[in-house]
């Protein structure tokens, strides 16, 4: 029998106005405390989807409100389960902070400085629950051990695949509350799907979770969403030059260091990144108010590429792409020199990005090594994947989720008089 | 310029053939652990250490033209094989140098069947833990029972760490 330990509940319920899930409700003095920790109050200071607002300009919503939405959906979820007595609620407090703590660890424009720096904010993540945190300190105290299991649900290593299954899977509280909570701050038509009836069939079957027959046309909603989500707003060119820009600023700014220049505006916070020295602590410092402070300032750096990146990101005068084959590939030593004899640092100014420099992904059955497939619970008891029931889903299922584009700043290009060589040449490699 | 993707062309180029995108998925990462120079993030998923970075990696090579990727029924799982084509050989040839000379290793491990490189990998991923919590931690989330292979997995791990150091000393 699984003793389920009492956690202190809040003499009032407190809570959170949210655009998407009406209002986030906290009963437990564990999540309230924990939501008023500076590691969690940090996450205000971050975006939720990075460069994006380059082209939807409301999507300013930070990593903060998508935790409390995840942590509101684990709830509801739970709620549910628990009426069908299919949850253990010796697991509850575990899975709620598991939720509302999954993204801590992302650090400012998470994904660029993953790239630039081999960071991985999953492992912060782990460290703020683990290390010397106020979050840990609270974690500590409700009982030995259990900061290391919120740890694992997170780390996808809990025992309880169920557990794990709700923060992290197919169908999962964090995919669900991130679609419809940046559809709602891009302003997009797609994007949505009806969450509750989600929540209506969705089953505890062993160790997963499935989804009832009857409830296939949401479950099929919910994948089209993910779906148009990717292709219309995640993966949206625009927003990727603005990212290939970040990500050339912060190669440049560390190549600078490196080499001993002399900054006007010293980028203190991010000198042990550079030096490749940072502990959890210099981390922390790290939010996009920071960043957006130095790129604002390094305008005016006496590096030429340093602050043309830094005016080119800050103004959105963003570079231009065109689409990568291979026989670009065939001509890049040319295009090299062509860009060098335009006085152009290929370097900084000449970027593939494809979709595997994204973080999301598309719902991909069959593919072996990959997440575990949506299963939908047939009459009988037996448990069917999604694609081979949902004809809407099965059209989707084998399609292209690659894409490839060379980015480039065409305006230097224009810029070149019309008699130079280099000039025709790059125009006639790129096709433009 | 595509450094990562040349990465895995030219590994499959050493193997002559990956046959499993989940093979290929924990070689890649086992030989990563070893300290070659692959960059892609993995994150323990169902069964063991996994990069969606790579497999959409996998996905642009073959989009490209760059990889041959033959599918085989294997019970209700369908299976990938990986070779490189011709236009890959010409794709590597932009690359000098991207891997260094990894045959003898990279040949011990796909001698391996895919579950025996599971537990490699799961080990590996452990590797932050005493020996013996890493192998509690495996059983507790393994729901198969890998007792036996977990020793010889811990061998295994042995074995290619040597070879690692002659084929490639300098961890770079």
């Amino acid at each position: 029998m699984n003793l389920v330990r009492s956690f202190e509940k809040l003499n009032e319920e407190k809570v959170f106005k949210d655009p998407v899930h009406r209002y986030v409700h906290v009963r437990d003095r564990l999540i309230w405390d924990l939501i008023g920790t500076s590691e969690f109050q940090r996450l205000r200071r971050i975006r939720q989807l990075g460069t994006t607002f380059f082209t939807f300009h409301g999507a300013e919503h930070s990593r903060f409100g998508h935790s409390l939405g995840v942590y509101e959906i684990a709830r509801r979820i739970i709620e549910i389960f628990k009426y069908r007595n299919h949850w253990d609620d010796s697991e509850t407090m575990v899975t709620l902070c598991a939720a509302l703590l999954h993204d801590v660890g992302h650090g400012p424009f998470s994904h660029s400085f993953e790239k630039v720096f081999g960071t991985d904010h999953e492992k912060y993540t782990q460290e703020i629950i683990l290390g010397d945190t106020e979050i840990h300190r609270l974690l500590d105290m409700q009982g030995s051990g259990f900061a290391e299991k919120v740890a694992d649900v997170i780390g996808k290593t809990y025992p309880n695949r169920l557990v794990v299954s709700l923060i992290s899977s197919q169908i999962d509280a964090d995919r669900m509350d991130y679609l419809l909570r940046d559809a709602y701050f891009t302003g997009v038509s797609y994007g949505h799907f009806d969450l509750e009836r989600i929540w209506r069939v969705m089953r505890s079957h062993g160790d997963q979770i499935v989804f009832k027959l009857s409830g296939m046309h949401a479950v099929e909603d919910y994948i089209m969403s993910r779906y148009q989500m990717y292709w219309q707003v995640y993966f949206h060119p625009v927003t990727r030059s603005a990212e290939v820009i970040l990500t050339q600023i912060l190669h440049r700014a560390k190549r600078l260091y490196q080499e001993g220049f002399h900054f006007k505006y010293t980028p203190v916070p991010l000198i042990k990144i550079f030096e490749g020295t940072m502990v959890l602590r210099d981390y922390l410092k790290l939010d996009e108010s920071v960043i957006m402070y130095f790129f604002q300032a390094w305008q005016e750096e006496n590096d030429a590429i340093l602050s043309d990146l830094c005016r080119r990101f800050m103004n959105r005068r963003l570079f231009k792409y065109v689409e990568f084959t291979p026989e670009l590939l065939s001509a890049k030593n040319d295009l090299i020199e062509a860009f060098s004899a335009a006085g152009i640092d290929s370097e900084y100014y000449l970027q593939v990005d494809s979709s595997s420099n994204s973080p999301y992904d598309l719902y991909r059955p069959g593919k072996e090594g990959a997440s575990q497939p949506i299963r939908l619970l047939m009459p009988d008891g037996r448990l069917h994947e999604l694609s081979r029931e949902s004809d809407v889903v099965g059209s989707i299922t084998g399609m292209r989720r690659t894409d490839v584009k060379l980015y480039y700043p065409k305006d230097r290009v224009v810029e070149l008089p019309d008699h130079s060589s280099a000039k025709k040449k790059i125009k006639e490699i790129l096709g433009i | 310029m595509l450094e990562d993707h040349a990465k895995i062309a030219s590994l499959i180029r050493q193997a002559g053939e990956i046959s499993g995108g989940k093979k290929l998925q924990r070689i890649v990462y086992i030989l990563q652990k070893l300290g070659y120079p692959f960059k892609q993030i993995f994150h323990f998923h169902f069964s063991g250490p996994y990069s969606e970075e790579l497999s959409v990696q996998l996905e642009e090579l073959c989009d490209f033209g760059f990889l041959v990727e033959t599918r085989e029924e294997k019970g209700e799982e369908e299976r990938f094989r990986y070779r490189l084509s011709e236009a890959g050989e010409g794709f590597l040839s932009h690359y000098k140098n991207v891997l260094p000379d990894m045959k003898n290793l990279t040949q011990k491990l796909i001698d391996q069947n895919a579950q025996f490189l599971e537990c490699v990998a799961l080990l590996l991923y452990f590797d932050h833990l005493p020996h013996r919590e890493a192998i509690e931690k495996i059983k507790s989330i393994e729901q198969k029972p890998i007792g036996s292979d977990l020793d010889c997995a811990t061998l295994f791990i042995e074995e290619i760490r040597i070879l690692r150091s002659i084929d490639y000393p300098v961890i770079r």
